[in-house]
Parts: structure tokens; sequence; C-alpha cells
């Protein structure tokens, strides 16, 4: 067999596999793989216009389609732009392969030109990454680097590759089925325990399924099965930011959200559950509040592929280390094989039909100025029959998307949630129009976050995606501000959005179609406009500037002292409340 | 406001690891990035073909992030096997110190026959000096340190603890 470049290497091992699309940029450090792409017709490349656009474009493809991300680029300022969107994989668990470029061989510790120590930098923010300095090498580490960024729980590897290893020799052969040395991730759950476990359920007097982002990981079997389960067992539902979709919205075990910016019967459910089973979920602060004062009362059964996820933040009762897709197919199984009958549990459900009287999630309208939870409501209203893809920044917007539209499905609902990466959206909307081409994808944006990301509106207009950007505009960094407001007696240090550009001119200039909705009158036309567009469309949304998002659970309460309007809380908090995220 | 230190337990680990570039820069910077503690690392090379490394860590740290330590270092891709041998239960743990003590008359008599009572040889004299090789557990050597402090100790080196669990079995 005849030997072939590293960079041909490179390209049939991503063949191979199955790599249909790859998000990057070019530079000098990568200019032999660049030939090699140029010299083929089977990976596409998207030239994006700043490489962290590249890693969350290849996240939001990744979350959407359930395909890994593939992202190229080159060396030194080409790795560290990189860096933000491996860590945002990193934390929300998304499967990924970042190549990186590197200097050769010969020069790496030199101080180089574009030389930065991409392993040593990526080592803690990666969950496994190599520099390959043998062609030979190269094959098996593509092949592998796949295996460890898909299997187990999902995240970004990064593999470094010199320019002179691009350049030299060797063969090439697929290697077989991968055996890793050390790497068995655990997906089989433990019979007994999963037995365990369907006892506890069906002894439960007030159960609730938490669920995470494990589930949409997991595939869209595992969300089936989770809506049986439910079905079976008759216990609510609630999830983390991370799990929405996994269970519709409009079923009526649905409490919504948890957490710090979740509903009122989600929050009190957990509070006054006897039994809370997490799946594919991570016991997150955001989630917990108060760990002392989190589910006093509830046993805890938790599926998790990850052990270190297990008793980090909360101790559990029955631990379950699997898929949690895998887990909840022998659940379902073991409580249909064990005869249990559907629990009684309209006591239970009598208390949360209670809570849900609370209507946590209502808001003041108003005639005249927009309420940011208006549009989002009136967005989904216009796209809810076409099932659309929603991606966010961070902020406000975010937590008002999370809560006001609602999902019926998995993979259609992208978001930064552990890192909290604004700029996240509109890349996470380009991989996802591409994964997805037929479907209506969607930025729910802020008119800060978007500004972190904004060049990429030329690799919408290059490639012809139509996503559509929704922005909540309320000339603040409206996550700040609110907090500014409700710790700091409203010193809005720094978080006003000043000099704003003209978003209607500015998406003009870069070939989109650019819409203003100035006031409440205009909000469905204006919705209808944008989605009336084959191309892709800016829509800037001018809401209320200072409305505040509720509920809220302040850092370190519990999920029973949750503020429902901004005049139950005080102006200035202490010194330990300010000390927290 | 202060912020508040909680009880923590002496462990000894015992990590069998693939010896791949990086990987002491990875078990050593996940201690770091995680807020965990490393009173001591100890790395060697323990097959023929050089491909496994064992590395010996001495950690302190409460009961629940102990386990967090162990879960957290068995989630790398290059950790074949994490023994907590304090939890294991007998095991022998070793330090080698090299100690280097200058003094004349009575002081060097003195530093002779205390290193006699604490097993130390002497591998290196001069009239003026000696440097002394002892070995046993960790506080063994620093009371012998520690005695030669007042006997003119110029420096030490030590290698970290190294440790193996008693009995016919591997831990």
């Amino acid at each position: 067999m005849a030997e072939k470049s590293g960079a041909d290497i490179l390209i049939e091992a991503l063949t191979d596999l199955g790599v249909e699309v790859v998000f990057g940029y070019p530079g000098g450090a990568v200019l032999p793989i660049y030939d090699a792409l140029f010299k083929q017709d089977r990976i596409r490349h998207i030239l994006v216009r700043h490489e962290q656009a590249a890693t969350h474009a290849a996240e939001g493809y990744a979350r959407s389609t359930g395909k890994p991300g593939v992202v190229l680029v080159t060396s030194g300022p080409g790795a560290t732009n990189a860096v933000t969107g491996i860590t945002d994989a990193l934390m929300d668990s998304i499967p990924m392969v970042v190549i990186t470029g590197q200097v050769p061989t010969g020069l790496i510790g030199t101080d180089a030109f574009q030389e930065a120590d991409t392993v040593g930098i990526t080592r803690h923010c990666s969950k496994h990454n190599y520099l390959v300095k043998d062609p030979a090498r190269l094959s098996s580490v593509i092949h592998e680097a796949f295996h460890i960024a898909t299997s187990g729980r999902p995240g970004p590897v990064v593999v470094d590759i010199p320019k002179d290893v691009q350049v030299a020799t060797a063969r090439y052969e697929a290697p077989g089925p991968i055996q890793h040395k050390t790497y068995r991730p655990q997906s089989q759950p433990d019979a007994a325990k999963i037995q365990e476990a369907v006892d506890m359920l069906a002894a439960a007097e007030r159960p609730v399924f938490y669920t995470g982002g494990g589930i949409i990981n997991s595939g869209p079997e595992a969300s089936r099965l989770l809506r049986e389960l439910a079905d079976l067992t008759g216990a609510p539902v609630t999830s983390t930011l991370m799990g929405l979709g996994a269970f519709p919205a409009s079923s009526e075990r649905w409490l919504g959200m948890l957490g710090m910016h979740g509903t009122y019967e989600a929050n009190w459910a957990m509070n006054q559950a006897d039994l809370i089973i997490a799946l594919g979920a991570r016991f997150d602060d955001r989630v917990t509040g108060k760990l002392d004062a989190f589910a006093p009362n509830a046993r805890k059964v938790h599926v998790d592929i990850d052990r270190s996820s297990v008793n980090k933040n909360v101790r559990v009762d029955l631990p379950i280390i699997a898929d949690v897709g895998i887990a909840l197919a022998e659940m379902v199984a073991s409580w249909k094989a064990r005869g249990h009958p559907k629990p009684d549990l309209s006591e239970w459900n009598s208390r949360i039909t209670g809570w849900r009287a609370t209507r946590c999630l209502d808001f003041p309208d108003s005639q005249d100025a927009i309420m940011p939870q208006r549009a989002i409501r009136a967005l989904w209203e216009a796209t809810k029959d076409r099932a659309p893809i929603i991606t966010t920044e961070v902020g406000q917007h975010q937590m008002w998307a999370a809560q006001h539209f609602d999902f019926e499905a998995p993979n259609k609902w992208l978001t930064s949630g552990g890192l909290g990466t604004m700029g996240y959206g509109l890349p996470a909307a380009i991989g996802a129009q591409l994964g997805n081409p037929d479907a209506l994808v969607i930025d729910i944006a802020g008119e800060a976050s978007i500004q972190m990301n904004i060049q990429e509106l030329a690799t919408a207009t290059q490639y012809r995606l139509p996503v559509k950007i929704f922005i909540l505009n309320n000339e603040y960094m409206g996550m700040v501000r609110q907090w500014q407001e409700l710790t700091y007696q409203s010193r809005y240090s720094e978080s006003y959005s000043d000099a704003l550009p003209d978003f209607v001119k500015l998406g003009e200039a870069y070939g989109w179609k650019g819409i203003r909705i100035d006031n409440r009158g205009e909000l469905e036309d204006g919705i209808q406009a944008m989605l009336a567009h084959d191309g892709p469309v800016i829509v800037d949304c001018r809401v209320a500037k200072l409305a505040n998002c509720f509920p809220m659970i302040p850092s370190g309460a519990a999920h029973t002292e949750m503020i429902l309007q901004a005049n139950e809380v005080s102006g200035e908090m202490d010194d330990e409340a300010k000390a927290l995220v | 406001m202060h912020i508040k230190e909680e009880f923590k337990e002496r462990h000894t680990l015992a990590v069998i690891v693939d010896n791949e570039p990086g990987i002491l820069a990875r078990i050593a910077g996940l201690f770091t990035a995680r807020g965990y503690n490393i009173e001591s690392l100890t790395v060697s090379e323990i097959t023929d073909d050089n491909l496994i490394s064992r590395i010996t860590i001495v950690t302190s740290a409460s009961a629940p992030v102990m386990e967090q330590i162990i879960s957290q270092l068995e989630r790398l891709v290059p950790v074949h096997k994490v023994t907590d041998l304090t939890a294991f239960g007998p095991h022998v743990e070793r330090e080698l110190a090299l100690v280097k003590v200058k003094g004349t008359g009575d002081h060097r008599i003195e530093a002779l026959r205390l290193a006699e009572v604490y097993r130390a040889r002497v591998v290196d004299a001069t009239t003026a000096s000696f440097v002394f090789e002892v070995t046993g557990g960790s506080e063994k050597i620093d009371k012998f340190v520690e005695l030669m402090r007042e006997l003119g100790l110029v420096e030490v080196a030590r290698t970290g603890v190294v440790a193996i669990s008693r009995g016919a079995d591997a831990a």
C-alpha cells in the first residue's frame, strides 16, 4: 500500500468516520491539511469568521444532529481562540473533535511564530488531547479521538498536529473496533440497582423525575423511554436547562424547568418530594440552590454515565452508573416485569396543581411596550407547528426563552448551559442549520450577546443559510443589570449597552434582511415577515428595558425562598450573598 | 466575611497510569484545578517496557472530597487504576532522604550517634561534613531532620512517599 501524507491520512480517517462537515479557519500551520481538503469533495468545509465560532457551530451541529462536531484551526491564535468553545463543550458534554495545527516538531518549544502550547492549554478544558509527532500514529489517534469524544460522557477531544507531521508520509489503515487499554466507560447498569430503583418508584408517594442533558445525549430513544416511564408511573417531570425537549411541554405531567429561574411548581415539587429520580443531570448549583435545604425529605436515585457526577454536590441514596437510555429501557422493562400497577398519586398531583395555580410565569403585559416574555410567547405561537430549532445567547433572553418557549422534542434547544458563553447562539444556529437544512432555526439573542460573534453574519450569507436572529433589545446586559438592581441598589455599573449599532442596517450590510419591531402592535406582523423571508433575517425587537426575569431563587437560597416579583427583593445583599455566583 | 475550613484526613493513593507525555501535568493540574491538595507526589515507571507508571499521591481531604478525587482521577483517559491505600487498610509507606550536616567536634559525634539510632547510613563524608541516607515513614524523617537542624543541617533532599499494601496480593 502506498504511503500518504499526514494531511491525506487525516482526511481519509475523517471520511471513514463519516464526517460530512468541518468548521474551520485556515492558517500557516494547517496549510497542508487545507490543500488536502481542496483536492477532495467528500468533506464540506465551512469557513467561519473567528475560530470561537467554529467551535460553537460544531456544538450546534452536534447538539441538533447527535453526530460529533468537527473543528479545524491553525496553531497559536487559532487554537487559543477555540479554547472558549472547547471549554463550553466540556461543560455541556458535547461530542466534538478539534484538529489544531502546530509548528513543526523541530520548532516546538522555541517560541516560534504562532506557537502556543495547545496540549498544555487545552489539557484541562478537553476530555482528552493528543500531540501527534509521528504520521504513522495519526490514523489510530484520529479514530481514538472520535471514540472518546462520542462515547461515555461525551466531550471535546483536541488533536494537535505539527506541520511537518502533516507533510511526512505513512501508511493509512482504518483500525477495527477500538478496544482502549484504559478508557472503558460503563454504559450497562447494574440490574439489581435498576430493580431497586423501580421498587422505590412504585412505593413512592411523592416522586419526581429530574432530567438533564444526558437524556438528549443518549439519543431520541431515551426521550421516548422517559415518556413511557412517566406514563407508567404517573410521576411528574422537571428538567434542567440542558434537558429541555426530552419531555414534551404539552404533557400534563410537565412541571417546567427547575432551579434558579425554574417554575414555582418544579422547585416546590423537588423540595417536597419523597423520591427524586435524577436522569442524566448533575445537581448543578443553578439547580440545587442552597445545598443543605435541597430536597430535604427525598430519597435520591442518580442515573449518570459519569461516576464523578455522583455525590459531587448532593449525596444520593442509590447511584446507577449507566447510559441513561439503557437504564430507562431497563427500568421500563423491570416495571412491567414486576407487574407494578400505576400508583395512586392523586394527593401529590393535587398539591402540584396548587403550586401551578401560582401561575409563576405570568408577567405584567403592556399595550404599548413589548414585554420580552410576550415576544418569546409570540414567537412560539407563530412557529410551534414547524418544530423550530432554537439557539440562544446567554442572559435574560436565554432564561425567558427557556421559560416561555415550549419544546416537544429533543435536539431542538441549543444553549450554553454550564459555561454560559455569550456569543454562542449565532454560530450554533449556523451549525444547526447545516445539519438540518430544512429546519427553521432561530437564535433568540440579546443585543449585547449577539455582538460577541456578530461577524458570523457573513458565514450564513456565504453558505446561504436561512437562519433567523431574534434580538430582544433592551439596551442592557439584562441579567447583569437585574443582579445589580437586586443586590447593588441599582448601581448599573457598565451594564448599559451604549453605542449600539443599527442592527437592521448592519444585517443589510452583510446581505441579510433586517426588520425592526418597535411596539406591541408590530410584534406579530414583524415575526410573520421574518418567517416569510426565505433567507437569513435579523430582527431587532425593542422590548421593555427594565423587565426582570422571575421567578428567581437568589444564589445560595433554598427552593422555597423563590422570588416571584421584583418588589419582594431588598436593594442590597450582605457579603455572604454577594460572594455567591 | 471569612472563608471556612473543613476537616481533612490524610490519604495515600496509588495511581497506575499509561506512561504518556503530559500525564504528570494532567494529574497535578487536576488537583490544582479542582482545589485538591497534594502533600507529596512521586512517579516512576514500573514495567520492563516502560509503558506503565505508578504515581503515589499523599493528599488530605474530607471524605466526600476524597471520593471525588478518586472518581475524577479514574475519569482521566490514561489512568488504569486508582487505589486508596489508606482506605484499603494495612500498607507500608516509605520515604528516602539525603541529609547534609556540617560540623566538628561534639556536634559531629552527636550527629553520627543519632544517625545510628535512626539507622541512617553515611553515604558521603569529609572532615567537616556528612551526607546521611535515611529511609522510613515521613514522621521518622521529619524527626531526624529536626534533630540534625541543631547539629549543623545544611540541606535536605527527600523523595516523597512511596507506598504498597501489605500481604500477598496487589491492592
